[in-house]
């Protein structure tokens, strides 16, 4: 884990100060979803504050809604109730269509890294279609931003087939931290990988947290990585999807692996985990399957 | 490895022209014969590779190929495109789309003369008609097939609609509508053969024709060996293309792979 961090210095010039995290805020958003005339409730009266720069990670059962969550606040889905802030900025409201933008930027489940693009192609396209910066200006800070973090830059002339899952990933946030978003949204990047990757993507994440110090809201299923990385842990229902208990996480940080074996690690764990077995099993019994 | 398969094909192509007791077969020329005229200089029924006519034919069936799959590239492909991408486009223009298809190419033929009053044209408009149903329709999928998740990649980092069809829709549709083009290439000598047979003073499916009529066996024999090669040619010329400009393609099965 050691090497994870060495690239990463205090002073590192990542793009931060000019646009540090925005405070979100969802206010009783509801979804419900009309299909064939049958009316599905998908999310009912989610309420979730979340402070400018904090980390939030929000875990619940599959098919709980968190995902139409996520692609309500980046400005995929409409909203059927309730309203979304960004620092006091309505973003989503019923009625109003929804436009997603840079500065809330999607880190995808199964990775949406253009594959007819390089890494280099794809890091600096944002700021080149935002027409922000020349194509030229853009490369440069996308070799600086994937320099540092991790040496990525070595890989900049690759196609993303070539590279690992967990590297793409890594590419794929960088191509989000480029646009200095306000918040990150990251959708279940890290499912798909077994635990030494995952272990090494969850110290790749923190250090660029650290540095970039950006709103990131944390989708998962996976309790312990939602509090090994979250400030705070938001437990959702099985649907429709309701907040069910939001629990801080006093862990210090900078978080490190032995912090997994900690007394207050384990007992944040024990106090979440009734919760979530309580919704797993009743999603169990309502007969939803895991899906793939 | 292949030249065996030739080499094979040819003698059992001999073998049952001169030894086969069927009266029918007989009067078939056998190979030898077909490539000795093929490659003389003075050929019996005056078509070999040593003729002006020769490649008369083969210029004027090239160019309706041509000028059919090039007009049905222009027309198919954004055509696909604002089906594949519109959902209330693709409401329109499937159904009738649909309707159109199944009519055999030849079908159309009597009344393209009337339309394009001229066989010329005609012809063109029949070998069009296959190769751009074969484009709209694989540009249409292909387009359908593109992971959502880049729709939504681009939006968030700021795409315009136009970079949008730029950056996604064209590259990510590009395999299927190259499939689509090979499969519009084949098709397009495929019909245009036959339209020629009906309707044509030049061209490959012509001389097919009016070899038959004079008894001219071995020309047969000839034109269609020349259809098997230009069509072949013009196949690989497409991926050829396609190749170049899905290098990211290659990269990505070649790793996979």
């Amino acid at each position: 884990m050691a090497g994870a961090t060495t690239q990463l210095g205090p002073h590192a010039s990542f793009p931060n100060e000019a646009s540090a995290g925005a405070r979100l805020a969802v206010r009783d958003v509801s979804k419900t979803y009309d299909t064939d005339g049958a009316s599905v409730e998908a999310l009912k009266g989610c309420s979730i504050e979340v402070e400018a720069g904090a980390f939030v990670a929000i875990v619940g059962p599959s098919g709980c809604g968190k995902s139409t969550l996520l692609n309500m606040i980046a400005g995929f889905d409409t909203v059927s109730g309730g309203e979304i802030y960004m620092d006091g900025r309505l973003v989503a409201a019923p009625g109003l269509p929804p436009r997603a933008g840079p500065d809330r930027v999607v880190v995808f489940q199964n990775g949406a890294l253009f594959p007819w693009k390089t890494v280099l192609e794809n890091v600096s396209y944002g700021p080149v279609r935002q027409r922000v910066l020349t194509r030229k200006q853009a490369e440069k800070k996308a070799i600086d931003l994937l320099r540092q973090c991790g040496g990525l830059d070595a890989v900049a002339g690759s196609y993303p087939a070539q590279l690992s899952s967990g590297m793409q990933r890594r590419v794929e946030v960088v191509r989000a931290l480029i646009n200095e978003p306000k918040v990150l949204l990251l959708d279940e990047p890290f499912r798909a990988m077994d635990t030494v990757s995952k272990t090494r993507m969850h110290q790749h994440l923190l250090d660029m947290y650290r540095i970039s110090r950006k709103t990131i809201v944390f989708i998962t299923h996976d309790l312990e990585e939602a509090i090994y990385l979250a400030d705070t842990v938001i437990v959702m229902t099985t649907r429709p999807g309701m907040i069910k208990q939001t629990i801080s996480v006093t862990l210090q940080r900078p978080r490190l692996p032995k912090m997994l074996f900690s007394h207050e690690y384990l007992e944040l764990k024990r106090e979440a985990a009734e919760s979530i077995h309580e919704e797993a099993r009743k999603a169990f019994e309502r007969g939803e399957r895991e899906q793939a | 490895m292949m030249w065996v398969g030739y080499l094979g094909a040819a003698a059992l192509w001999y073998a049952s022209v001169k030894w086969l007791p069927i009266a029918s077969f007989q009067r078939l020329p056998d190979p030898v014969t077909v490539i000795t005229e093929w490659l003389s200089p003075n050929p019996t029924y005056g078509i070999s590779i040593f003729t002006y006519p020769y490649y008369l034919h083969i210029l004027n069936s090239t160019y309706r190929a041509t000028a059919a799959f090039l007009l049905a590239t222009l027309l198919g492909v954004p055509l696909g495109i604002c089906m594949g991408w519109s959902e209330i486009f693709h409401r329109y223009a499937s159904p009738l789309l649909g309707l159109l298809r199944p009519v055999p190419p030849l079908a159309w033929v009597p009344l393209a003369i009337l339309i394009f009053s001229g066989i010329e044209s005609a012809v063109i408009f029949v070998t069009f008609l296959v190769a751009f149903y074969a484009t709209t329709l694989n540009t249409v999928v292909g387009v359908r097939a593109i992971e959502p998740d880049y729709f939504r990649a681009s939006a968030c980092l700021g795409a315009s609609r136009r970079d949008i069809l730029v950056d996604v829709i064209i590259p990510g549709a590009l395999p299927n509508i190259f499939t689509g083009l090979q499969i519009a290439m084949g098709a397009a000598w495929f019909s245009l053969a036959a339209g020629e047979m009906i309707a044509a003073q030049y061209g490959l499916g012509f001389l097919i024709m009016e070899s038959y009529n004079l008894i001219q066996f071995p020309t047969i024999v000839i034109a269609m060996a020349t259809l098997g090669i230009v069509g072949f040619l013009s196949s690989m010329l497409i991926r050829t293309l396609g190749r170049r400009l899905m290098r990211w393609r290659e990269q990505t099965l070649g790793f996979a792979g």
